[in-house]
């Protein structure tokens, strides 16, 4: 037996060591928010068996392939549905959705508004990079008026999604933004996140330094990691209609949205055991601890 | 093999009386039988009709082509599908919802007072279990113990006896239509 | 095959003579081969079948959830059978287009799944309360890339609850998405349906893995061909991907890796079409003519038979149960014999130009299309075996 070495990093429990190094670019924000996430789950001394990590298509879908856990890289925009089918037939299951801006709320918009209206009991952890990374830079749905995007060459006129405000009036009981700068905040967010239950939704401003940093010359990684950082105000509870972003703004983040609501499946087991009496089969247990 | 229509206006009970002739006549009855209903944009209107195919094998063709028996509880269903009746056919209506005013000849037509017997017993929803009464007095397609066989399932629990009242009712009455020679 | 077999859970089986339709039965089957999960979303003419689905799940013990569309019913029968359970879906020609992309997923990381395709006339909207046969080709070709699907055909009300038993046996058997390619005719079509005693039921199971945990390997192939399955919670924490993949599950995006993971989902049905072809003949010895059809149409096909040998004409029947895999070899041995071979079946051509292809240009093949909204007329069959035996 060779002795216990000393984890120099808790990421490296959860990840797949054989499958490093990854793909992403130096000075991408990805892997600063997966350090969240692992270090969420060492803190929270999760049951590592228990979790399940689903991602869609993009850089950030990347992500499930990393991750030691039962993780499912899945198609673009159907990870949430997934992991709604993923979560029905196992409830004890605490699953976890990673995926980018264009997949959650471009291509896979439809499922997370969905989602967040049944309280499905799941994490939504979505990096917006304020574009299409992995297809070269493309103008996304998040993409701030007037940036630059590979398909908004001359600057962007659509108006992004505000993704807290639309989460919250879809019906999610959790949701906050952070930048990936705020590393203890992100990684706080995925620990509540991680001990609640129902649809909980944290998205996390992340650069995006090779596509979005450099066509809109803001600079390298870093610089525009400790730019966001600087940008942004923490005003928990904020109303989350006043959370737009604007190019090169001022960023609001906090925590917004923290409150109890039945789940899809303790409404089902409520709903149908009270129709139905003795003759329903309650259905799963949706504990996580 | 016999093909049978059903038809009236929607709420009438036409789905379930070919229902309960198919349940009866399959599970109980020792036959083969197919049962569709009219879906499309037919459904939506008002006329409504359902259609069953009764056979000692095994039914081939799903659909009806030219129906022995016609069972009809409106005069727009009545007039819609006259004309397929086979020759020899019988023809089964409700004596105040139908004026058969086409003269066929070859032909035989019974009628009944449906609706009006189902108010009598205190509800009109039950008028096509009058019908279905009527119809196998009628045709004897088989016993109405067969066809009341059929009813757990297909009417509330609640109402079966009611139902069965009523198709006791249609039967005596075609009955009494047959020994009368009535037609 | 080493995949468990044992007997359906009485809780789902529905025991003794019924008059159902088609779409109920589906919901029968599904609940007899011990389904638990079905996410789904309304389409005539398939709508019923969820309905009873959703009816009868609270009292068996499982999930009905109507998702926001077809790509989310999809893509919830996947995740819900890497959660471990067995999981369906129903659909008609529209949602069954949406559902294309993740029907690759599902193949690709060879999740077991029944999906029952109600079809209707198309293209498009089209017809969506009368009937076709038109999705044939796309259950077969639908998604991109290059892929095996089963897809079976019912005939009637009681096959649908048959053949959907069969289908959730052979996708836990083979790990593959199966298709029941029924119709509208069918679906909406009351017969008597007998379903057995649970104990007269064969269920089949996806093979578990159970062995040490460092030695899991998602997609090795154990010697019958299937990796073994693991689900989530189990405590393998492994991966699974739709991109081109190596035994671990991991990606691996070369030409080498893609011929060993596309050739294995091909070779896993081909190699094994003679356990699953089904299909049912009749009179074929002597035949000068053989129709083949399959679903409703082979119903209507034995009207124009029966006329046909009245005629003292020689003809034989094939129906398919199989659609996919294609019972190629049978076609060529009657294609060796026969004068003819008449297709009829509610599209402009899909099947019958498989069959062209199978009988190797040894007999003539004779499509007799219909392009939806009824069955065909049996003498029209009639006249085309006429033709055909001159
Ligand atoms: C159906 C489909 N359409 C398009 C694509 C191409 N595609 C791959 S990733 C991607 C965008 C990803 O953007 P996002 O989700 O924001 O992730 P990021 O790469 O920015 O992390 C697109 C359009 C695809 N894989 N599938
Ligand atoms: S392209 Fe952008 S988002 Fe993708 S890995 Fe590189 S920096 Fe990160
Ligand atoms: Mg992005």
């Amino acid at each position: 037996m060779t002795k216990k070495q000393p984890i120099k990093n808790p990421v490296e429990k959860i990840l797949r060591m054989d499958r490093i190094p990854h793909i992403w670019c130096s000075g991408c924000g990805i892997g600063t928010v997966v350090t969240s996430f692992a270090e969420a789950l060492r803190k929270e001394n999760a049951d590592l068996d228990n979790i399940a990590v689903v991602s869609g298509i993009g850089c950030t879908g990347r992500v499930a392939g990393y991750t030691k856990l039962d993780s499912f890289h899945t198609t673009h925009g159907r990870a949430v549905p997934f992991a709604t089918g993923l979560k029905l037939a196992n409830p004890k299951t605490k699953v976890v959705v990673f995926s980018g801006d264009g997949d959650i709320s471009g291509i896979g918009g439809n499922h997370l508004i969905h989602a967040a209206r049944r309280n499905m009991d799941m994490m939504v952890i979505c990096v917006n990079n304020f574009n299409y990374a992995m297809t070269g830079g493309q103008v996304a749905a998040t993409t701030p008026l007037d940036a630059n995007a590979s398909t908004a060459p001359f600057g962007n006129f659509e108006y992004p999604f505000n993704l807290p405000y639309l989460v919250e009036a879809a019906g999610g009981t959790y949701v906050a933004r952070w930048t990936a700068l705020h590393l203890r905040r992100v990684t706080k967010s995925i620990q509540e996140a991680l001990n609640r239950r129902g649809f909980s939704f944290i998205e996390v401003i992340t650069p995006c330094v090779t596509l979005y940093a450099r066509r809109n010359r803001l600079g390298d990684g870093l610089n525009l990691l400790k730019y966001y950082y600087d940008k942004s105000e923490i005003q928990h509870n904020a109303d989350t209609k006043d959370l737009n972003i604007s190019y090169q703004g001022k960023l609001i983040v906090g925590k917004f949205v923290d409150k109890e609501k039945p789940t899809f499946l303790d409404a089902m087991n409520q709903h149908l055991a009270k129709k139905l009496g003795d003759k329903y089969q309650p259905y799963g247990e949706e504990k996580n601890d | 093999m016999t093909e049978i229509r059903f038809s009236g206006f929607g709420g009438q009970g036409i789905i379930r009386c070919a229902l309960i002739g198919g349940k009866a006549l399959s599970i109980y009855g020792g036959k083969f039988a197919t049962m569709n209903q009219s879906f499309g944009p037919e459904a939506r209107g008002s006329a409504c009709s359902s259609q069953l195919i009764v056979s000692d094998e095994r039914v081939l063709y799903p659909y009806i082509t030219r129906p022995e028996i016609l069972v009809s509880m409106s005069q727009e269903a009545y007039e819609k599908y006259q004309a397929e009746l086979k020759d020899d056919g019988i023809l089964i209506t409700d004596e105040d919802l139908v004026d058969p005013k086409i003269k066929r000849e070859n032909i035989k037509h019974y009628s009944i007072p449906a609706t009006r017997f189902a108010e009598e017993l205190g509800n009109r929803i039950i008028a096509n279990l009058v019908m279905m009464g009527f119809f196998t007095a009628i045709t004897k397609i088989t016993t109405p113990d067969t066809m009341k066989k059929a009813l757990p399932g297909l009417v509330p629990d609640r109402f079966i006896e009611l139902n069965k009242k009523a198709f006791d009712k249609g039967y005596e009455y075609g009955q009494k239509a047959l020994d009368e020679g009535k037609s | 095959m080493k995949v468990k077999k044992s007997k359906a859970d009485p809780k789902g089986v529905l025991t003794g003579a019924h008059f159902l339709d088609g779409d109920y039965a589906l919901a029968e089957g599904a609940l007899a081969a011990g389904c638990r999960f079905f996410g789904g979303y309304p389409i005539t003419p398939s709508t019923e079948t969820a309905e009873r689905f959703s009816a009868r799940i609270p009292t068996v013990g499982g999930v009905f959830i109507q998702m926001e569309d077809e790509l989310g019913s999809i893509a919830s029968l996947i995740g819900a059978s890497w959660g471990g359970l067995k999981a369906m879906t129903v659909t008609s020609g529209p949602g069954f287009s949406l559902m294309q992309e993740n029907i690759g997923l599902a193949c690709m990381m060879e999740t077991p799944l029944v999906i029952a395709n109600v079809q209707r006339g198309g293209p498009s909207t089209g017809l969506p309360t009368l009937t076709g046969q038109q999705d044939m080709m796309q259950a077969r070709w639908g998604s991109h890339g290059d892929y095996r699907i089963i897809a079976l055909s019912p005939d009637s009300p009681q096959e649908c609850f048959n053949l959907t038993i069969e289908a959730f046996n052979l996708s836990e058997t083979y790990r593959v998405p199966v298709f029941v390619m029924t119709d509208e005719c069918v679906g909406h079509m009351h017969e008597k349906v007998v379903i057995p005693p649970a104990e007269e039921i064969e269920v089949v199971e996806r093979k578990w893995y159970t062995g040490p945990k460092d030695k899991y390997l998602p997609y090795k192939s154990d010697k019958d061909g299937i990796p073994f399955m693991v689900k989530t919670g189990d405590g393998y924490r492994f991966h699974t991907t739709g991109l081109t993949h190596d035994e671990r599950g991991y990606p691996v995006i070369d030409a080498q890796c893609q011929k060993v993971n596309v050739q294995h989902l091909i070779d896993k049905i081909e190699n094994n079409e003679d356990k699953i072809i089904q299909f049912e003949e009749d009179q074929t010895d002597d035949a000068e003519v053989v129709v083949l059809s399959y679903g409703i149409t082979s119903r209507v096909a034995v009207k124009a038979v029966q006329k046909a040998r009245k005629a003292g004409i020689k003809t034989g029947t094939i129906r398919l149960i199989t659609v996919w895999p294609f019972p190629e070899k049978k076609i060529e041995k009657i294609a060796k014999k026969a004068k003819a071979i008449v297709v009829p079946e509610i599209n402009a051509g899909q099947v019958f130009y498989e069959v062209d292809r199978c009988s190797r240009n040894k007999c003539s093949v004779v499509h007799v299309p219909h392009l939806g909204g009824w069955v065909h007329d049996p003498d029209d069959i009639f006249k085309a075996i006429k033709e055909a035996a001159k």
